[in-house]
């Protein structure tokens, strides 16, 4: 071994160093201890009853789309609805949808915890839109009146 | 020259990521094999280079002294700009390293033209925009640093959110645009800026000065990019930084090539550290001057490589100087 | 120093930077800009390398044919020996903090006496050598080889650097050009480039004890035609002991006091109060200098030089050391003596016999300031003073760079001008204390061929002086250093005629009542004092 100087401190700082810097590695011992990291389940199929019962051939864009951009567009919606009154969105199908989170959107994918919980847990973020829309309110039938009553009012 | 070297480096790296991914279909090389050389570079170079300085040692105590010493009992010293124990120094290095103690001093000199004749003199102003400018940087970085936590944790720990949450406190745009973004890239912008605009600065500065310039705002670009414009699957670059991180790499589904060339780039930026001036992260827990106490008169510092030296003895003294010394009425070893 | 330009000339400093990179502008040697290079005799004295007659200006320097491995290798071994330039050499981001904190380009306006630019030139070389990029990329990487025009470039600008320590208190990674500078003279000495201006006075203090060669006669001497001034003015008798073995204390001064103006001037204060305190102390003619020149040109020889003080201290059986004003001095003392040429275990802590203070700060060193001693008298009230004595002063104090910045003594001096004189005025805040500038002389640089940098050198500490002079007619600008003392008179006279140069003890010795005095009418330099009108009582200010 090489001979060094100030043994200690050098050491405890490289420690500190390696162990801050390899944190992403061994956290898991620690901190999840039964688990490794799951990806949220992406073989949950959304209801899509309702879709069909209203003559949509599917969800209103493609998955890639809806993954990476369906906050761009429910801000989107919520601009047009509120300030500008245009209610009806035309997907690159031609066909037309209601803006609404809670009376499109939500009838399929009715199952918060799966479809919004589960990546939005998972990628730390933290929407506003059930700041309002859903409050405790799991099941979204009783969550529908709630939503469209207050849609009705304005 | 320089400039336009450091840019097209660093534009070469990320059209490499973005032609690698988008038409070679190289993921998997940009996506993991580099991300994990870059680690090992990085934690392996870094540390090689604290041991190479470690090697060597402070043979002397070399305190640069910035206030009163501690001397007299009833003149007050002051703990941290002069420590007189290890309580001065880390606090001293505290305020180093946190706050930018000694940048925090800086001033800027320029000639003043006397009004009583036509000789000019040296006047100073404050200037604390480097200070600002350096500290806003570090910090925004670092914040943003542990703000991506939020891609190798799991669960996420409330305080990682707490820091977002406060980051996007303004619910600007979205996804919500992040404050330390925009200070992030404002102060590299403003560190270039005076590199460019400042003549000393722009004279005294290197290619390497340039690179990790352009290679941190081209991150922060790509960062921005694909977090506001052409979005990315977020998920998707869950799953591949958690599956590097429990060393069982797998590939997503299509993520965009953004992401990739973001990817390089920092990978790039872990290559290069160690070799850089970057180093002066590790580096300024190691300098001598502002690590060691200025009490040298009262603890006495051992210098390992001490030798002896060939001095002028007493005694050879006095024998040259024998007469003289006897003449003058001067005590003498030896009559 | 007849063809020195108006000093109107000389303030207007031209701060554009260059077109050419720096690596690319000459070196040259301009009269008055540069030492003359060390002599035969000198480096023959020390045992240095290649010892010859060679002039900086011309273009063959006589270097040995092997000299670019010598360096080399004496590179990589001070690497070895000091963290603190290797890691100088690594991490400086270049921010320009430092830039424009510098004396020599503030007042020479030239790039390479920017500090970071200044340690780039040691950098590049260190680059190519030991670091992978700076051997692969080279020049891309700002890597270059050692050569003889690098070697000139070195030259030039590491003796136009006094290790003041300015620029490191700006640095955020206190990258200290001090360090650099001393390490890249020791370099160069290895290959037997250096200035004759330390080598000299080194060789000096190596033979005779001293730097100004004064042989134990001379002292005698000089000290003896001191006491007869101070006789005739004081109208007491002062008897310093020599050499005397078995004193209480050894004190030990620059010798530029014993035998220079304004230096003797402070001597006397120095005499004046041992006698006044009846202090049981003896003078060296062995360890007849305070300062080191070896400081300005290795560590080694810093050693060497400064290994007679415990030497001489332990041969005398003196109990503990005391130090008289000077700069450089106090750097070594302060922070490489005990570490050099202790532990020094055969004296004892210091306390003082008057006041019977421990001076515990000093413990292992054994070495306590003159400054620090006397700011202790006065406190405790041992030292009659008569303040009105320095009225005809209007004083401001300059910090030396090594005290200041290698020491951090600030308050002891302010302490005691604020005692024995009732007009202080601080320069402005920019200049003094950690902050302070140099004089310009500093390092081994005080010598005439250079007097035309040294005075572009001090420009931003005259310009101090000449604002306190202009506001609040400041006569007298009181300094604790030797070089100052040597290096003030002429750049003061140039830049802000009609301010003198004193050490601190002068001041203290013209205010001293001292027991038997005769009425005094002039100070210790024969200047009329400002007497206060007849019949008033004597000693009315103690």
């Amino acid at each position: 071994m090489f001979k060094m100087y100030s043994k200690i401190k050098v050491f405890t700082g490289v420690f500190i160093f390696l162990a801050l810097a390899t944190f992403p590695f061994w956290n898991k011992v620690f901190i999840v201890s039964k688990t490794n990291y799951e990806m949220p389940d992406a073989n949950i199929k959304p209801a899509l009853a309702f879709a069909r019962e209203n003559g949509f051939s599917g969800c209103i864009e493609d998955r890639a789309f809806m993954r990476a951009k369906h906050m761009k567009l429910l801000n989107h919606w919520r601009n047009e609805v509120v300030r500008e009154n245009k209610k009806t969105y035309i997907n690159s199908k031609g066909e037309h949808f209601n803006k609404s989170l809670t009376g499109t959107c939500l009838k399929c994918h009715s199952n918060k915890e799966e479809f919004c919980d589960s990546c939005h847990t998972s990628a730390g973020v933290k929407p506003y839109c059930f700041d309002c829309h859903i409050t405790g309110i799991q099941n979204t039938n009783q969550l529908n009146s709630k939503a469209e009553a207050i849609h009705e009012i304005k | 020259m320089k400039i336009l070297f450091a840019l097209i480096t660093v534009l070469i790296l990320s059209l490499a990521a973005f032609t690698g991914v988008e038409y070679l279909h190289m993921e998997y090389v940009f996506g993991i094999v580099i991300p994990y050389a870059a680690f090992i570079i990085f934690i392996a170079g870094f540390t090689a280079k604290i041991f190479y300085w470690a090697k060597s040692p402070v043979p002397f105590n070399i305190t640069t002294t910035a206030g009163q010493q501690k001397s007299l009992k009833w003149i007050k010293s002051d703990h941290f700009e002069n420590p007189s124990g290890s309580f001065g120094v880390i606090g001293r290095m505290f305020m180093e390293i946190f706050f930018f103690r000694s940048l925090f001093r800086n001033t800027k000199a320029g000639l003043v033209k006397s009004s009583k004749s036509e000789s000019f003199k040296p006047g100073y102003a404050s200037d604390k925009s480097l200070w600002l400018g350096g500290l806003m940087f570090h910090w925004s970085f670092l914040y943003i640093l542990i703000r991506h936590l939020r891609f190798f944790l799991y669960p996420i720990p409330s305080a990682i959110v707490t820091l977002e949450k406060f980051d996007s406190m303004f619910q600007i745009g979205l996804p919500i645009f992040y404050l330390t973004d925009a200070i992030l890239l404002l102060s590299v912008t403003f560190l270039f800026l005076r590199r460019v605009f400042i003549p000393q600065v722009k004279y005294i500065s290197l290619i390497a000065d340039f690179i990790p310039l352009f290679l941190i705002l081209a991150i922060a670009f790509s960062g921005i990019m694909m977090r506001y414009v052409s979005r990315v699957d977020v998920i998707g670059v869950k799953e591949l930084v958690m599956s590097l991180t429990s060393f069982s790499p797998a590939l997503p589904e299509k993520v965009s090539s953004v992401f990739y060339v973001h990817f390089f780039l920092v990978s790039s930026l872990f290559m290069y550290f160690p070799f850089s001036k970057l180093m002066h992260m590790g580096g300024v827990f190691f300098s001598p001057t502002r690590n060691m106490t200025g009490d040298s008169r009262r603890i006495r510092h051992v210098n390992p490589w001490n030798y002896s030296v060939k001095v002028h003895s007493y005694e050879e003294y006095e024998d040259e100087f024998r007469e003289a010394m006897k003449g003058a009425g001067l005590p003498l070893d030896k009559e | 120093m007849a063809n020195l330009p108006k000093s109107e000339e000389l303030s207007r400093v031209n701060y554009e930077m260059p077109k050419k990179v720096w690596s690319k502008v000459e070196t040259t040697f301009e009269p008055g800009t540069y030492c003359y290079g060390e002599k035969a005799g000198p480096v023959g004295i020390l045992g240095l390398p290649n010892p010859r007659e060679w002039d900086p200006a011309d273009p063959d320097w006589k270097l040995v044919p092997d000299w670019k491995e010598t360096m080399n290798k004496s590179f990589k071994t001070r690497l070895e020996r000091f963290r603190s330039l290797k890691v100088f050499m690594d991490i400086c981001v270049r921010c320009g903090a430092c830039a424009d904190k510098c004396h020599f380009y503030i007042g020479t306006g030239d790039p390479k006496n920017m500090p970071v630019l200044r340690a780039e030139l040691m950098r590049s070389v260190y680059r190519k050598q030991n670091t992978a990029s700076g051997k692969l990329l080279g020049k891309i990487a700002g890597a270059r080889e050692m050569t003889e025009d690098v070697l000139k470039e070195w030259y030039k600008y590491f003796y136009q650097c006094t290790e003041c320590r300015r620029c490191s208190i700006f640095c955020p990674y206190g990258i200290d050009t001090a360090e650099i500078t001393m390490q890249a003279r020791e370099l160069m000495h290895e290959v037997g480039v250096g200035i004759n201006w330390v080598v000299g006075p080194a060789s000096n203090s190596f033979m005779t004890g001293n730097h100004l060669g004064l042989k134990p006669h001379a002292i005698v001497n000089s000290v003896e035609s001191l006491l007869e001034d101070i006789k005739s003015i004081t109208g007491v008798t002062v008897n310093p002991t020599f050499n005397r073995k078995g004193a209480e204390i050894l004190f030990i001064t620059p010798s530029a006091d014993f035998f220079a103006e304004p230096g003797i001037y402070t001597m006397m204060g120095y005499l004046l109060l041992f006698e006044h305190i009846g202090l049981d102390y003896t003078l060296s003619t062995y360890a007849s200098e305070g300062g080191n020149f070896g400081l300005f040109t290795s560590h080694e020889m810093m050693k060497r030089l400064n290994s007679k003080m415990y030497a001489e201290a332990e041969r005398l059986k003196v109990k503990w050391l005391l130090g008289g004003e000077c700069g450089h001095m106090w750097r070594v003392v302060h922070q490489y003596m005990s570490t050099m040429t202790g532990p020094a275990s055969f004296l004892e802590k210091p306390v003082s016999p008057i006041t019977g203070t421990k001076f515990s700060f000093a413990d292992s060193t054994k070495f306590v300031h003159i400054a620090e001693f006397t700011a202790d008298l006065i406190r405790n009230n041992k030292i009659k003073l008569d303040k009105s004595r320095n009225d005809h002063r209007k004083i401001t104090f300059h910090d030396s760079c090594n005290i200041s910045r290698g020491m951090g003594m600030f308050e002891e001096p302010r302490y005691i001008i604020k005692n024995v004189a009732n007009h202080f005025f601080e320069m402005p805040e920019e200049t003094i204390r950690e902050k302070t500038f140099c004089c310009g002389s500093g390092s081994g640089l005080n010598t005439n061929e250079f007097m035309e940098t040294r005075l572009k050198g001090g420009f931003a500490r005259a310009s101090a002086v000449k604002h306190v002079q202009e506001t609040h007619g400041v006569n007298l600008l009181t300094a604790m250093c030797a070089i100052d003392r040597a290096a003030f008179p002429s750049l003061l006279n140039y830049w802000t005629p009609g301010v003198d140069t004193s050490g601190l003890m002068e001041l203290v010795g013209n205010a001293l009542v001292m027991d038997g005095e005769k009425k005094r009418t002039v100070d210790l330099r024969d200047n009329d004092l400002l007497l206060p009108p007849e019949n008033s009582s004597e000693g009315s200010h103690v």
